[in-house]
């Protein structure tokens, strides 16, 4: 039933499959770190007509399930003349999908900045650039890191998503062997078992910067 | 375009995603209250088994758990065949405790110790105190988080097209895979019916919420 | 609230003890937190039927005397004799030895604590707040247990106020749901932890009624820690000084209010009565 045969010949192209997972995890990071601030920024400056429909845009996005907006980019925007490999869908979802959740930290944080932080600013006439990069992210954002940390951990545990758009990521190599040789058993168990290598210590890691950081806001 | 048979086929395909959310939220549900107060028991052996159980379901990937559940748990043995549905709700359900489980945990804690001393004084104890005075006090604080983490696991149900179960996005991919949807309005129409899904089930725990706040004599 | 409205709450208190004996006892009861010892290897004692008010500087320990008693807290050393029984430990063969839960938990029905700050359960109506215990606890049959509450409830005057939630409840008729709710356990003991501390000034009054009331015309035994020196004085059969984990002084409430031997007393009478 188990053979250790198949274990170690397949080792090798989930390797490969687990690396591009974790290439596609830390784009969509990049992604989401700051398409979230973006956006948390703009819900703070802008006025109500731009306001509503970008906080109305958001909801939309964090409620429905990221693998049909995978389905969406990968097969609709073709059609706009904007062809995209899996990979590169898979990163653009990923982060869209996550800075919906991101805006929302970065929000909690920008908040928690004391009004008399920006008044002081506003009577000590430091432009309005500085104001944000100089004053209110230096404060709002370490505190705010624990709970960006829970979602870095899941993208992570999304990333294999990524195998329904033709990405030949972890899950896809299993999928390859698994119709290729027929053997199922010992590609799946061992995709989950590399899967949770990585991902356990993330979480740990997620939790260390939690009591590090203090309790989370967000 | 939308004629009548794609309408219903579409309505089949919610009609199972929902049978599939409401099984998995009540597997969820369940998960999540045991394991959350399996995380307070005083038995370390308990405590210790739970905190395997939330690390494991809160550190793998779902979609994983799906595909090792229906492709590779019957090879171990045969009589490990279970229905795609099956999978669904079982993996879906044990993901949503994982995460639940905090959500009780932290609830039960901030019950004030105030009535843990005025059960004790009242000689009301162990099973007796949790179930009528602790935890009817904790669900208004679980109730919003627990509304986001039945959104995650309504999400989450999309996977189980991937493992073959005709649900919404299968019925979407496979209306557009026949041609009798193009792809921008297949699955513009698969977003808007989950976010609609979404938006029920928020209206559904606002209710709620209130209700626990009444009948915690607060205001609604 | 009108006296005539407090004159069946003794009728509905039995507490079937012996006047005169030894109900609860402390046998060198040793408790500290840290570094802080809270009870000195304290002895003392109480007989059935005495209204025993404790009194003392904030942080001396007098609250941890009820809290031991209602086995909030287990002391480090010494025994706690309540009514035939040690709470935490049984005899065997001639020792003591650590009781079973199952132990502690008798013994500890025949004592009740009315809270400082209420402890009521909000999602309970007061009705079912007095109704609970009786009917899951002591099994008895809903009907009853709430008809019973129902006589309590009216017996501290709030006949009109059966259906509502704590919340809507000022301070004065929450502790009178409290009280009710103790004795409707029909303990042998009652304790009673500061329980006009957080109220307004003006709502002191009905509280101290209703304990006027079981002083006066029951058989319970009382312990009470209070700052109201007097009400300590008008209805104490015996006031306990008590400081740093000890006893200082005890004397019937006469004697020690109008003529303190220990120093200690001398200045913390001094403090309280100026203060007020």
């Amino acid at each position: 039933m188990w053979e250790w045969q198949v274990v170690w010949d397949s080792l090798p192209a989930l390797w490969k499959g687990l690396q591009v997972t974790l290439q596609a995890t830390f784009w969509g990071i990049l992604l989401a770190m700051s398409l979230g601030l973006i956006f948390a920024i703009i819900r703070r400056v802008s006025p109500g007509v731009v306001r509503l429909p970008l906080i109305g845009v958001l909801e939309f996005i964090r409620s429905t399930p990221l693998l049909v907006q995978l389905f969406f980019l990968f097969y609709v925007l073709p059609n706009y003349g904007i062809t995209l490999s899996g990979f590169e869908t898979g990163v653009v979802a990923l982060g869209v999908h996550f800075s919906t959740y991101t805006a929302e930290v970065y929000r909690a944080g920008i908040e928690s900045v004391p009004r008399g932080q920006w008044e002081a600013s506003t009577a000590l006439s430091i432009s309005p650039v500085q104001k944000w990069t100089r004053i209110v992210l230096p404060q709002a954002i370490p505190s705010v890191i624990p709970a960006l940390g829970n979602y870095l951990v899941a993208m992570l545990k999304e990333a294999p998503l990524l195998s329904a758009v033709t990405v030949v990521d972890v899950l896809g190599e299993a999928q390859r062997i698994c119709s290729r040789d027929f053997n199922c058993l010992e590609p799946y168990t061992m995709a989950g078992v590399l899967f949770l290598a990585i991902s356990i210590p993330a979480s740990f890691l997620a939790r260390r910067l939690e009591t590090r950081f203090g309790p989370t806001t967000a | 375009m939308f004629t009548e048979s794609v309408i219903e086929r579409l309505a089949d395909g919610v009609w199972i995603t929902i049978q599939l959310a409401v099984m998995a939220g009540a597997v969820g549900t369940a998960a999540a209250i045991v394991s959350g107060l399996a995380g307070l028991s005083s038995s370390r052996a308990v405590r210790w088994a739970n905190q395997v159980y939330v690390d494991f379901f809160r550190g793998s990937s779902a979609i994983i758990q799906l595909y090792w559940a229906y492709y590779a748990l019957p090879i171990i043995d045969r009589d490990l065949t279970f229905s795609p549905l099956q999978v669904g709700v079982v993996v879906l359900g044990l993901n949503m405790g994982g995460y639940g489980s905090e959500i009780v945990r932290g609830a039960v804690q901030s019950v004030s110790r105030g009535q843990y001393e005025a059960s004790t004084a009242l000689s009301i104890g162990g099973y007796q105190r949790m179930r009528y005075i602790i935890f009817p006090q904790a669900v208004l604080s679980m109730l919003p988080p627990y509304g986001n983490l039945l959104i995650e696991m309504l999400k989450g149900t999309a996977l189980v097209s991937l493992i073959t179960l005709a649900d919404l996005t299968r019925v979407g991919l496979d209306l557009r895979q026949a041609g009798d949807l193009s792809s921008a309005s297949a699955f513009t129409a698969l977003l808007v019916i989950y976010f609609f899904l979404a938006i029920s089930i928020t209206f559904i725990v606002r209710r709620a919420e209130r209700f626990a706040r009444r009948s915690m004599g607060l205001e609604a | 609230m009108a006296q005539q409205q407090l004159e069946h709450v003794a009728d509905l208190v039995q507490t079937g003890t012996t006047q005169g004996e030894t109900i609860v006892r402390f046998e060198r009861v040793r408790k500290a937190f840290g570094d802080l010892v809270v009870l000195d290897d304290l002895d003392f004692e109480v007989k059935a039927g005495e209204k025993l008010v404790i009194i003392g500087p904030s942080g001396s320990g007098k609250t941890t005397i009820l809290r031991v008693l209602m086995t909030l807290e287990r002391p480090d050393a010494g025994g706690v004799w309540v009514d035939g029984d040690y709470l935490f430990r049984v005899e065997k063969r001639g020792r003591l030895q650590r009781a079973s839960e199952r132990h502690v938990a008798r013994v500890r029905t025949k004592i009740g604590m009315v809270f400082q700050h209420f402890n009521l359960f909000p999602h309970m109506s007061a009705h079912d707040n007095v109704a609970f215990a009786p009917n899951k606890v002591l099994g008895i049959p809903k009907g009853e247990a709430k008809d019973r509450a129902k006589a309590l409830l009216e017996s501290v005057g709030l006949g009109d106020k059966l259906d509502e939630k704590p919340s809507r409840l000022s301070g004065g008729q929450k502790q009178r749901v409290a009280i009710a709710r103790a004795l409707a356990m029909e303990p042998k003991v009652m304790l009673f932890d500061e329980v006009t501390s957080a109220l307004d000034p003006e709502l002191v009054g009905e509280v101290l009624n209703v304990l006027r009331e079981l002083a006066h015309n029951t058989s319970m035994t009382m312990l009470l820690v209070t700052h109201e020196m007097g009400f300590a004085r008008e209805i104490g059969d015996r006031v306990v000084m008590f400081d740093g984990g000890r006893v200082v002084e005890e004397a019937p409430p006469e004697e020690l209010f109008s003529n303190p031997r220990e120093e200690r007393t001398k200045q913390f009478l001094h403090a309280v009565l100026d203060r007020t």
